[in-house]
């Protein structure tokens, strides 16, 4: 049995409390970073949600955890608003798996 | 292509159009594999893309009303109605094989004491806490399956990117430098093939040519015994 994990400015995260998820509060990106680094060395977490605002700054920790099977990082727009940023990477997925954008340049 | 150093003998040949052979079954095998995952990935990202956009306008309308429940009533308030969540929800995680990748496949178990989702008093809270908690538990499964999905298209995107490599070098270097080999080594065994058979007709023509000699050398030894 695995855990969710939620990382996020308090005012971001605190309604997950309410789905039961494990929610973990960051000032900065640097924290959220550390403690995401510590949620998936623990390998109790199967998701971890991660607000777009840190996810942004964190963008080399999260490309490697991408071939692990587990966790799967989510992004989500937070609070302060939404970046576009969780759109972004499956564009980015898209790019380097075909070679080119062919689902998200209509869009633009 | 520069063809591959080896000497060009028929075992070398044999041994390089066997591996031309193998390289070329192999490549069609990953060539398929490719455009399989591809038109899966696609699927994927198509159905990523929808959910995606359902959920990130549900977080914003759930993020607003949030806040409106806590700007109505105290804010320590919303900490201490959700501290001690009623929910406990853990993960059952089994794994799906697409074409040769493991993606992990999740499934949510809520443990609920009660049935309504609420676990605070109603007196200190707002309405607005109550609406956005439910707001919240709606799109749970949708965010289970957004981080399902997201995680597949990572997982994906990394084995079309490896498949298309291998695909690449099989079809634009392995199988043109094997090709030139074959050739290469062809045309050197031909080469050697028509210089023997020159020897060999050159030392036939000084075979002649020498029992022409001593043929008429008889013939006049014979011809001065005669006279």
């Amino acid at each position: 049995m695995y855990k969710i994990g939620m990382i996020g400015d308090r005012d971001s995260v605190i309604g997950f409390l309410s789905l039961g998820f494990s929610v973990h509060e960051a000032q900065d990106a640097e924290t959220a970073g550390t403690i995401l680094k510590e949620l998936v060395k623990s390998g109790e977490y199967a998701i971890i949600y991660l607000v777009e605002r840190y996810a942004v700054a964190l963008r080399d920790e999260l490309d490697k955890y991408k071939e692990l099977p587990l966790p799967a990082i989510t992004t989500m727009p937070g609070l302060s608003g939404n970046s576009g940023y969780g759109m972004n990477t499956i564009k980015t997925a898209v790019e380097k798996a075909v070679g080119a954008d062919i689902l998200f340049k209509d869009a633009q | 292509m520069a063809p591959l150093k080896v000497n060009p003998t028929r075992m070398e040949l044999k041994r390089i159009q066997s591996r031309y052979q193998t390289a070329r079954k192999g490549h069609k095998l990953l060539k398929d594999k490719r455009d399989e995952l591809m038109r899966r990935f696609l699927d994927v990202v198509r159905e990523d893309k929808a959910l995606r956009e359902k959920v990130e306008t549900a977080l914003s309308h759930v993020y607003g009303s949030f806040s409106v429940a806590g700007a109505v009533g105290d804010p320590k308030m919303l900490q201490e109605a959700l501290i001690c969540p009623k929910k406990e929800c853990s993960l059952k995680v089994s794994n799906q094989n697409i074409m040769s990748v493991i993606v992990p496949v999740f499934e949510i178990e809520v443990s609920d004491s009660g049935t309504d989702s609420c676990n605070y008093g109603f007196a200190f809270t707002s309405g607005e806490l109550d609406a956005s908690v439910e707001e919240l538990s709606r799109i749970q499964t949708d965010l289970i399956r957004l981080s399902e999905l997201e995680k597949t298209i990572q997982l994906m995107a990394e084995e079309i990117e490896r498949t298309r490599r291998r695909v690449n070098a099989l079809e634009y270097i392995m199988m043109p430098q094997y090709l030139e080999t074959i050739k290469a080594i062809k045309m050197k065994l031909d080469e050697n093939e028509r210089g023997n058979t020159t020897r060999l007709m050159k030392v036939k023509d000084m075979m002649l040519k020498q029992q022409l000699e001593t043929k008429k050398a008889e013939d006049e030894e014979l011809e001065d015994l005669q006279t």
